[in-house]
C-alpha cells in the first residue's frame, strides 16, 4: 500500500508538524519506502498469537492515592516546573489566545 | 606518573582508595583530555566543575576514613538523554536547547551517590534516533578511528555515539548510554569499546528523555567487562517512581565475574548467518566460538525463526511509541516556542515542532502517527506487537537449549559520515543483529573482538536470559580474556 502526497500532509497536520512543499517532496517517497519495506510483517501467521503487552511480566503497581505521595514528583513544585517554561506569568504557562 | 586517563574504573576507584593517587588528580586529567579533544564533538556541554567536585567529596571521604563508594572517585559522562539538575538536558534536539531540569534522573542519581563525578552530557542522535550520531542538532560525532591511511571522518555509532567516541578517545573512563534497538551495543561495537544493555526494567527511566518507552533501557558502557559489571551495579535498582522498574535486588555482577564457561551451552542462531554478510564479520563470528570452547563452553546450534522480522516490527513499535511520547514537545511547558505572529495555539505547535524537531525525528513521529490511525491501527501496529510476541517465544525456545547467544553485533564495522545518510532504510540495517533483544527485553552486549584488515574494530554480541546479566558479562569476560584487544585509534585530534 502507498501513501499519495495528500496523506502525508494529512498526516503531518495530525502530528502537528508544519510541512512546506519541499518538505513533502522528500518525505513521501521516503514515507513509501519505509512502509513498503515494513509491510513484510502481513507474511507472518499471527493467528492466535497475542499482542505483547509487558516485555518483562510484571504487575503494575498502585501508590497511595494521596497529594505530593513522592516529593519528587507530588504537588508544591510550581516554580520548578514552571522554571522552564517559554512564557510564565502568574504562576502559570503563558499561551497565545484560545478562545475569540 | 602514569597518564590517569589510561585507566578505567577500577583502577581508578582502587587508586584512589589505596591513595596511590588523588581524585582530583584523575578529574583534573580527564578535564584538560576533554578540552583538547573538542574536534571530535564528542560533548555537547562540558562540567569540569562537577568532576572536581564530586573528586574533593572522594577525597575528603578517603581522608575521614569514611566508606567509598563503589565509583568514588571516577569521572564519567552523562549522555545527554537523562536529566541532570541545573545542567542544560536536550536529547540533542533543537527543541530542548536551552533546557535545564529541577531534578536529576534516577540512574545519575545513583551514580552520584555510588561516587561518580561528571565530566560533562554527551552528544547522540537527536532523541536517541539514529545509528551514526548524524541526527544530532550539535553535529556528528567524529570516531577517533581512522582506516589505515585514511583521513575520512568516521562515525562513532549511535545513538550513544558521544559516549563510545569519548571512552575510545580516553576522555572518559565510563559514560552512561541508553539502548532502545541497538543505542549502546552497536557504538560500543564500531568504536572498540564495551557495553551492556540490561534487562528491560534494570534501570529506571525516571528522568531519561523517553523515546520508546517499553524498549528504553540505560546501560553502562566502558573499556572493560568489569568496569561494565561495576557501573552497571551502581546504575542499576529498583525505583518506584518507573512503572516498568524491576522490583528485584541488584546482584552483585562485579564480585560474581567468572569466565570459566564450563557446562555451559552457546547458541549459534543460524538465522542470523545472512546472506552477504561481511566476510570479516563472519571471522570474527568463528573466532568468538573458538574463544568460548575454549572457556569450557559446547557450541549449539539455535533457530531464531523470526530474525527477519524483528526490524520491520521495530521500525513499526518504536515510532508508533514515540509519536506518542513525543506529542509533549508543544512550545507550551519547556523548550522551544515558535509563534509566527498573529498565530494560534495549533499554528504555534506545529511551527514550534517543525523548527525543533530534525528530519529523522520528524519522519519517525510521522511514521508512527500513520500506523497508530483509525483503519491502520490493527495491520501495522497490532500485527507488529503479535510479531514482537514471536521473537520473544523464538529467544524463549532457544533459551531451552542454550544459556548465552553469541552473535555478531553489527552487521558492517564503522562506516563514514555522510555515508548512509541519504537512505535511512540502510541505516536502519546498521541495528538488524541488535533489534532481535530489544524486542524481547533480554541482556545483551557488545565486546570487542578484533581489528579489520583497515584497521577498525569490531564487536562479539552476547544475549542472555531475562535477568541473567550475569551470564552475559561472564561470556563476555571469556572473549575479552582471549581476544586480547589492546587496539587503541592513534591520536589525531
Amino acid at each position: 500500500m502507498s501513501v499519495t502526497r495528500e496523506e502525508v500532509a494529512k498526516i503531518a497536520q495530525l502530528a502537528r508538524i508544519k510541512m512546506g512543499e519541499g518538505d513533502l517532496d522528500h518525505l513521501v517517497p521516503e514515507f513509501n519506502k519505509i512502509l513498503e519495506w515494513v509491510e513484510q510483517l502481513g507474511e507472518v501467521d499471527t493467528s492466535g498469537v497475542e499482542p505483547m503487552t509487558a516485555v518483562i511480566e510484571q504487575k503494575l503497581r498502585l501508590r497511595d492515592d494521596v497529594v505530593d505521595a513522592d516529593p519528587k514528583t507530588g504537588g508544591g513544585r510550581r516554580d520548578d516546573v514552571l522554571a522552564n517554561a517559554p512564557v510564565a506569568e502568574h504562576g502559570f504557562y503563558g499561551v497565545p489566545k484560545v478562545i475569540e | 606518573m602514569t597518564d590517569l586517563t589510561k585507566l578505567g574504573i577500577r583502577e581508578i576507584r582502587d587508586g584512589v582508595a589505596g591513595g596511590d593517587f588523588t581524585a582530583r588528580e584523575v578529574a583534573e586529567s580527564f578535564n584538560s583530555a576533554v578540552e583538547a579533544a573538542s574536534s571530535l564533538n564528542a560533548f555537547v556541554v562540558t562540567t569540569p566543575e562537577k568532576a572536581l567536585q564530586a573528586a574533593d567529596a572522594a577525597d575528603a571521604a578517603r581522608a575521614a576514613g569514611g566508606e567509598l563508594g563503589a565509583m568514588a572517585g571516577v569521572p564519567i559522562g552523562m549522555k545527554d538523554l537523562f536529566a541532570t539538575k541545573g545542567v542544560q538536558t536536550t536529547a540533542a534536539s533543537h527543541i530542548l536547547e536551552g533546557f535545564t531540569p529541577q531534578y536529576e534522573s534516577t540512574v545519575s542519581a545513583n551514580l552520584w551517590a555510588a561516587g561518580a563525578g561528571m565530566l560533562g552530557k554527551l552528544n547522540m542522535d537527536q532523541f536517541a534516533m539514529g545509528s551514526s550520531n548524524e541526527t544530532s542538532h550539535f553535529g556528528a560525532v567524529k570516531s577517533p578511528w581512522r582506516k589505515a591511511g585514511s583521513n575520512q571522518a568516521l562515525t562513532p555509532g549511535g545513538s550513544s555515539g558521544g559516549s563510545s567516541a569519548a571512552i575510545a578517545a580516553r576522555l572518559c573512563p565510563a559514560a552512561t548510554g541508553t539502548d532502545t534497538g541497538g543505542s549502546i551495543r552497536q557504538p560500543a561495537a564500531i568504536t572498540g569499546t564495551v557495553g551492556i544493555k540490561p534487562t528491560y526494567g534494570r534501570c529506571s527511566r525516571w528522568g531519561v528523555v523517553a523515546f520508546a518507552s517499553s524498549l528504553d533501557q540505560a546501560g553502562p558502557m566502558a573499556r572493560s567487562v568489569e568496569d561494565c559489571a561495576i557501573m552497571l551495579g551502581a546504575m542499576a535498582g529498583f525505583d518506584a517512581k518507573d512503572s516498568t522498574s524491576l522490583d528485584a535486588p541488584v546482584p552483585d555482577w562485579f564480585g560474581g565475574l567468572n569466565a570459566d564457561l564450563k557446562g555451559k551451552k552457546v547458541g549459534i542462531p543460524r538465522e542470523y548467518r545472512m546472506d552477504g554478510l561481511d566476510p570479516e564479520i563472519d571471522a570474527s563470528w568463528e573466532q568468538g566460538k573458538e574463544w568460548l570452547r575454549d572457556a569450557g563452553a559446547e557450541i549449539v546450534d539455535v533457530s531464531l525463526p523470526h530474525t527477519k522480522y524483528a526490524l520491520p516490527a521495530y521500525y513499526i513499535i518504536a515510532p508508533a511509541e514515540a509519536s506518542s511520547n513525543l506529542a509533549r514537545y508543544d512550545g507550551v511547558r519547556y523548550g522551544l516556542r515558535d509563534l509566527p505572529e498573529g498565530a494560534g495555539l495549533q499554528d504555534m505547535y506545529a511551527a514550534t515542532r517543525a523548527a525543533g524537531f530534525g528530519d529523522e525525528v520528524k519522519r519517525r513521529i510521522m511514521l508512527g502517527t500513520y500506523v497508530l490511525s483509525a483503519g491502520f491501527y490493527d495491520a501495522y501496529y497490532t500485527q507488529a506487537m503479535k510479531v514482537r510476541t514471536l521473537v520473544q517465544r523464538d529467544f524463549d525456545a532457544a533459551f531451552g537449549e542454550c544459556d548465552v547467544i553469541l552473535a555478531p553485533t553489527t552487521p558492517t564495522p564503522a562506516f563514514g559520515l555522510g555515508e548512509l545518510q541519504a537512505d535511512p532504510l540502510a541505516m536502519y540495517m546498521n541495528d538488524v543483529f541488535a533489534v532481535p533483544a530489544s524486542l524481547a527485553g533480554l541482556p545483551a552486549m557488545s565486546v570487542p573482538a578484533t581489528l579489520t584488515e583497515d584497521g577498525l574494530p569490531l564487536g562479539l554480541q552476547i544475549v542472555g536470559r531475562a535477568m541473567d546479566e550475569q551470564g552475559v558479562l561472564n561470556a563476555g569476560l571469556a572473549i575479552e580474556q582471549r581476544a586480547g584487544f589492546a587496539a587503541q585509534p592513534e591520536k589525531w585530534w
